[in-house]
């Protein structure tokens, strides 16, 4: 007998080493778990230590090569134009016309082709699939009223030379009617550079000025004249630019010379393949101590423009107009005093690094830590969101690289020759950054589009945040085979205590497919998940409801379909071939969950990253402390006790709205919240198309998955 | 004849240095015999034709304060014998071209910038027969049979290309041009068509075109063409055109014409300089030859038959300073002769023209386009001509249209599909037909389209939708005529001619393709793949108008060969905007990750062949054994024990010797402790 069982081991001894390795981590999954996620929450913080230092990848585009050409004669037109636009706002009436006229009259004025672009704001309609289809031609409503849409004014300068394939687009958001200091300002910044583009030689490519009427938001005119751009309806529905709603329009029309009439048409005008956009914008606040430049880059779904882009901008910024720059980071978290505590850890270690090997350059002051960490937080949280940051985001749905630039000036522009300082020093940033991209032979394709910023000049690539994620995701496939293994065992062992030999071929049979009923189980589970992610569609039509109301309608219901499903679930029918409630079962549907949560991470992490990293540092803990609670208030010991604690925590913690105020309480404070707030915060993340809200709800049902059987 | 002579002089002295004194008077002799005897040769062979060349330059003010130059040379070699010829005008590159390849019509063109069709205009015969698609377009009709085109067509790519400079020899592959059936060229047996969107334009390949001017750019109206300003422009295209006239047989050669045409659009500096914009908005520049090209007229090309510059004032500008006119002083005489018209207040010449001439009109519109001649023989070095044009009062006028407006770009985005759509919206051209036949209900105007789509952008013609006036409209109630070559993989790119019938009363047009997009051999990349792929512009033209300009009714113009291509009835076409395609590209360095992962692939999988081959199984548990009888120590437990883990085996006892293992642990500790100093002492002094 003996003999017979060495043999045995030796027959299991003889496995390759990799399936060794495999079992020897499984039999260790608790410590194996512990150490890759403590290591993988390291690896997320050390990143801004391993930051690179970006640079230009593309040589073609050589900016600021040449010495810019932008001279105060074009700031002096410019700055004429400014007080133009800022003289109308004190008119009551009949503004935004006449402003429209008064820019179009500017551009054609400077040789540019012109024209106007209707369009109405895009309502904020969720479509249930629509999440990862790309941006298609909407069918226009036919009861638009004639009051609700906006005009967007065009210029176009042909390039003198050039074919006519390319373009780049400036931006310029304007709000005629409410519309400050800062968007006449930057209305004038692009003026300057546009009549000086209108003349130079060495342009290449066309430049679209598209002055976007931001009445109903930055965002709506911008991807309204990007469809109309790239997915024109030529149908009988399409017809939205021709004459309707145009008799508003003709009392200005009539006054204008009809020589210039001829050159400002309602025609849609194009020029070529969009090379890169820049949305330029002046932050009018009197509270800068120097001036600074913002850079916003995120677009929907965590995609980011090239790098290039972001390099060119900030290396002309930098260099050539001695602006500061800035990506927007979290605030509050440079005061945390555990991460000036951490960035002191690793300055002591990078110090360490340094004196063993002089070639070691890791480490960074604490000061520089904290920032890179902020900057960081922001860029995942807002990748993560899949909310663009600016109207840039409408450029990237059409693989067109763009950014947001804000320019926030130093002091008020009470002195002209202090505002026409200004003037010339954005014209020269935009010109050099145009000048840049207008070199450029190629699309875009030399530099990073995965990528995390951390300053400016800073950034963390795809190789090396993925090894964090993959740190913390690696346990789950380990725990989910070791509670496999371990609900196998545990059964057959119980079987052999129990059940007589004659019923254990229909045990070995059926304990196979065990797994089966917990997948079903789970699948129902993600079942409601999609059904209530669907719901806020249906709610949405309801009318006059507040934020609060519909957040409670969205739950009641939920509720509703839980207990609908569970009773079904509950019913004889589902189980038929479920013998008996065992033991070893709760480990068994652990297991399914974890390993349908190591699914969804890896895939989501290939689509945003960062919302698949932070969705793995909330679901890992609790997906892997998960535990049942009868067992564990059975237990009455204190390391069950602790468990039972953790659970409960993790389990709030990850439960979306939960995370969502706790957030805003970390950030913003306590005060003030509501529940209206939560349901805010959706609604935006679906009008954006955002997955991060398709993503959100798998997880939450994905926890409750778990939760809910335990309990 | 001249020419020759020159040239036999200069032979002449050459010998005469070279030569003994006694043989000089000899060898003048014979020479002059020789060339007595060749003339008369060749008098008594061709009757009175002989080869011509003349030079012409056409200017003209354009809406958008902006000058059109037209030059214009033309040299006739007449029918000759076929061997044991000689040219005296004539390029005899171009002429054995032609005999080569027995080419009966081929045109080919250089184009840098696009022609504005809605500023610069769109019906008259400079626009529709030099307005050309950036980069180069070549076609040719050859005068061989069927099977032999394709073949001559190869060769004649890379003739032009050594003689050009430029890349034509890509058109050689049979992806890169096709054969239009109808819709190019009316009646077009053995045509072919390529383009080269991308080539880039310059003076390379200006001066092998100069080269095959009798006076290259040293004398004449050539002299004008300073590079830097001519390349400054907003337009730029050099064209030759040749035309095999007569037929060809086995005795003698036929006659060729070449028509070497360069049409710049230009600034005048003044504007350029100029302080305000917007005050100057209305006013045209002020210009003179000197100041758009940097120099003078300094005579003409002595071997041209004749040499003038002639300004043409359009139909637009002339009524529109009729109106000025009237305004100003109400002039009583309404019929304006022609000789009236320098009389004009608005505007003033430098140079007195030698003739005028108005446009004999056809349709009776109210005003008609009025063209001034000066003939360059007048002047010379020490009085060159310098034509000034300089406005008095603003004027503001726009140039005669082509029938509809066509543009056309890409829909949709991402890399897997698109569309081409093309744009028709009418013009004022065709808003005065509508009115004009208003009475006709069955009035139709007819458009003929003609694009070419590479192989890689799969088009899918039944996809084809056609929306006349913002409505959907059956493809075979609008198409008149269509014919389609499918694009074939690698081989043949896909052509579409087709005729549409398009109401009058037309508000906007659109026709639609739907086309996936192709991936490449990665070979079939170019160097810069990620700029994407170009669709060349495609064509379109109005069967039905065709664009003419017959200035004098006395034919004293006929002699000019510049305006006699003016009469020629040629088509009105236009072509539409090159279509950038981004295409996917591979990663390039892929190839090298595929190399390095094969060859770990194929290093794990034979290795591990290797160990399993050699090695066997007592062997191994011996030499285990042998290892763990052997091994004592602290360390070396661990790692027996780390290793049993690994393997799964339980730990075989080991018999223990505690007192030898502590000696050897104590020894062990002390060598890595060793090492371990070595290594830090090394680090902190040398490394």
């Amino acid at each position: 007998m003996a003999e017979t069982e060495t043999k045995n081991v030796t027959s299991r001894m003889r496995q390759r080493p990799i399936v060794r390795l495999g079992i020897l981590l499984i039999s260790h999954s608790i410590l194996v778990s512990i150490i890759c996620c403590t290591a993988g929450v390291l690896a997320l913080l050390l990143l801004p230590v391993l930051a690179k230092n970006s640079y230009i990848s593309e040589n073609a585009l050589m900016p600021g090569s040449a010495s810019s050409m932008l001279s105060y004669q074009d700031v002096l037109e410019a700055n004429k134009l400014v007080r133009d636009i800022s003289s109308l706002s004190s008119k009551p009436s009949g503004v935004a016309i006449e402003s429209r006229g008064i820019i179009a009259q500017y551009m054609s004025d400077l040789g540019a082709e012109v024209n106007y672009h209707k369009f109405h704001p895009h309502l904020n309609e969720f479509h249930p699939l629509h999440f990862f289809s790309s941006p298609g031609s909407e069918v226009i409503q036919d009861n638009f009223s004639c009051s609700l849409y906006g005009v967007n004014t065009v210029g176009i300068i042909r390039a003198p030379r050039g074919d006519g394939k390319e373009a780049i687009v400036l931006v310029t958001p304007y709000d005629s009617v409410r519309g400050g200091v800062g968007e006449a300002l930057s209305l004038g910044i692009a003026y300057s550079v546009f009549s000086l583009l209108a003349r130079v030689t060495w342009l290449a490519k066309d430049i679209i000025w598209l002055v976007a009427d931001s009445q109903y938001g930055e965002y709506a005119p911008v991807t309204a004249w990007l469809r109309d751009y790239h997915t024109p309806v030529f149908g009988d529905l399409g017809s939205l630019n021709s004459e309707m709603c145009d008799n508003n329009n003709n009392i200005y029309k009539l006054k204008e010379n009809s020589i210039q009439e001829r050159n400002i048409s309602y025609t849609f005008k194009r020029a070529g393949t969009m090379a890169a956009a820049l949305v330029l914008k002046v932050a009018y606040t009197n509270e800068q101590f120097e001036d600074t430049l913002s850079i916003y880059a995120e677009a929907s779904n965590g995609q980011m423009p090239n790098l290039d882009l972001i390099n060119i901008v900030n290396y002309l910024a930098v260099h050539k107009q001695g602006l500061r720059v800035k990506v927007e980071k979290f605030w509050s978290l440079l005061e945390s005093q555990w991460l000036r505590f951490l960035g002191e850890i690793f300055e002591s270690l990078g110090k360490l690094a340094k004196s063993l090997n002089p070639d070691w350059k890791f480490g960074i002051s604490p000061s520089d830590y904290v920032e890179g960490t902020a900057t960081l937080a922001s860029s995942l949280y807002y990748q993560a969101l899949g909310v663009p940051t600016g109207c840039h985001g409408a450029f990237r749905d059409y693989q067109v690289d763009a950014i947001t630039l804000e320019i926030s000036p130093k002091v008020s522009f009470n002195n002209k020759d202090r505002r026409s300082d200004f003037l010339l020093l954005g014209g020269r940033l935009i010109e050099g950054v145009i000048r840049s991209v207008n070199n450029l032979l190629e699309k875009f394709h030399q530099s990073f589009f995965l990528y995390l910023l951390t300053s400016p000049g800073k950034f963390v690539s795809v190789g090396v945040y993925m090894i964090a994620f993959a740190l913390i995701v690696a346990p789950l496939p380990v725990v989910a085979a070791s509670l496999y293994a371990d609900s196998n065992d545990l059964n057959t062992a119980s079987k052999k205590d129990k059940k007589s030999s004659n019923s254990d071929e229909l045990g070995a049979s059926l304990k196979s497919w065990k797994w089966l009923n917990s997948a079903k189980r789970v699948f129902v589970v993600h079942l409601w998940g999609a059904i209530v992610s669907l719901l806020p569609y249906f709610i949405s039509q309801i009318r006059d409801c507040t934020p609060t109301t519909n957040f409670l309608i969205w739950i009641s219901l939920s509720m509703l379909i839980l207990l609908i499903l569970h009773q079904i679930l509950g019913s004889p029918y589902f189980h038929v071939c479920e013998l008996k409630p065992q033991e070893g079962e709760w480990a068994l549907l652990k297991s399914v969950t974890i390993s349908s949560l190591f699914i969804g991470l890896s895939l989501m992490s290939v689509i945003n990253f960062a919302t698949a990293e932070i969705g793995a540092l909330l679901l890992v803990p609790i997906s892997l402390m998960v535990h049942p609670l009868k067992h564990d208030i059975k237990a009455r010991s204190l390391r069950s006790f602790s468990r039972v604690i953790c659970n409960l925590v993790l389990g709030v913690i990850s439960f979306p709205p939960a995370t969502f105020i706790l957030l805003k309480g970390v950030f913003e404070g306590f005060d003030g919240l509501n529940a209206g707030d939560f349901w805010n915060w959706v609604e935006s993340l679906w009008a954006w198309n955002s997955a991060t809200y398709l993503y959100i709800d798998a997880k939450c049902f994905d926890t409750t998955a778990s939760e809910i059987r335990n309990l | 004849m001249t020419f020759l002579h020159g040239k036999s002089t200069v032979v002449v002295t050459q010998s005469m240095a070279l030569l003994p004194v006694r043989l000089k008077l000899i060898v003048i002799l014979l020479l002059v015999c020789q060339l007595l005897c060749s003339t008369i040769a060749f008098g008594s062979v061709l009757d009175k034709d002989e080869e011509e060349f003349s030079e012409e330059l056409l200017l003209k003010p354009l809406p958008d304060r902006k000058v059109l130059a037209h030059f214009h040379f033309e040299s006739r070699a007449p029918p000759s014998i076929s061997f044991g010829r000689h040219h005296h005008l004539f390029p005899k590159a171009i002429s054995q071209l032609v005999k080569k390849f027995r080419v009966k019509e081929m045109e080919l063109s250089f184009t840098q910038g696009r022609w504005r069709y809605e500023q610069w205009g769109g019906f008259d015969p400079i626009s529709s027969n030099n307005a050309k698609p950036p980069g180069v377009e070549l076609w040719a009709v050859f005068d061989v049979p069927q099977s032999q085109v394709d073949a001559s067509w190869k060769n004649l790519t890379h003739a032009l290309s050594g003689l050009f400079c430029a890349s034509i020899n890509f058109l050689e592959s049979s992806t890169t041009y096709s054969a239009p059936e109808w819709a190019f060229r009316p009646d077009s047996g053995n045509l072919r068509y390529g383009t080269l969107p991308r080539e880039a334009v310059c003076t390379e390949n200006l001066t092998p075109w100069l080269k095959l001017l009798p006076c290259r750019d040293k004398a004449g109206l050539s002299a004008l063409m300073d590079r830097p300003s001519i390349y400054r422009g907003f337009y730029h295209s050099q064209r030759l055109h040749l035309t095999a006239t007569g037929s060809s047989s086995q005795e003698v050669d036929s006659g060729t014409v070449l028509e070497q045409t360069l049409t710049v659009v230009l600034q005048p500096i003044s504007w350029r300089t100029g302080k305000s914009y917007v005050d100057k908005a209305n006013s045209q520049p002020s210009w003179s030859i000197s100041s758009i090209f940097g120099r003078k007229v300094n005579g003409k090309c002595v071997l041209a038959k004749s040499s003038n510059v002639y300004l043409q004032f359009e139909k637009g500008l002339v009524g529109e300073l009729k109106n000025l006119h009237k305004e100003n002083a109400d002039s009583e005489t309404n019929k304006l002769a022609s000789k009236d018209f320098l009389s004009y207040p608005s505007f003033e010449l430098s140079v007195n023209p030698d003739k005028v001439f108005e446009e004999v009109d056809n349709l009776h519109s109210k005003s008609t386009s009025v063209l001034y001649e000066f003939s360059v023989e007048k002047y010379n070095d020490s009085h060159p001509l310098d034509l000034g044009l300089t406005w008095k009062i603003p004027v503001v006028w726009s140039c005669q249209q082509a029938p509809l407006h066509a543009s056309r770009f890409l829909m949709g985005s991402g890399n897997e599909r698109g569309a081409i759509a093309i744009y028709l919206k009418p013009t004022e051209l065709s808003e005065g037909l509508k009115k004009s036949n208003i009475v006709d209900k069955s009035c139709e105007l007819r458009v003929n389209v003609f694009q070419v789509v590479p192989w890689y952008i799969k088009v899918y013609y039944h996809t084809l939708q056609v929306f006349v006036n913002q409505q959907s409209r059956a493809v075979a109630d609008v198409m008149e005529k269509i014919h389609v070559s499918p694009s074939k993989d690698k081989i043949s790119p896909g052509v579409m001619e087709m005729i549409l019938k398009l109401p009058c009363g037309l508000e906007s047009a659109a026709l639609n393709l739907e086309f996936d997009k192709g991936f490449l051999h990665i070979d079939e990349y170019p160097p810069d793949a990620n700029q994407g792929f170009d669709i060349p512009a495609a064509i379109i033209s109005y069967p039905d108008f065709h664009a003419s300009m017959r200035f004098s009714e006395d034919g004293s113009l006929d002699k000019s060969p510049m305006f006699s291509k003016f009469q020629e009835k040629s088509l009105v076409l236009s072509y539409t905007e090159i279509l950038l395609v981004p295409l996917t590209t591979p990663d390039f360095s892929m190839p090298y990750n595929v190399i390095t992962i094969t060859c770990t692939v194929f290093a794990l999988y034979f290795g591990s062949l290797l160990n399993v081959l050699r090695k066997r199984v007592d062997e191994e548990e011996r030499f285990l054994k042998s290892n763990a009888g052997r091994k004592t120590g602290r360390l070396s437990t661990l790692v027996s024990k780390l290793s049993a883990k690994l393997r799964g085996k339980p730990r075989e006892p080991q018999p223990s010797t505690t007192a030898s293992s502590s000696s050897v642990s104590f020894k062990l500790i002390f060598k890595v402790l060793l090492v371990a100093g070595i290594a830090i002492c090394w680090q902190y002094y040398f490394g």
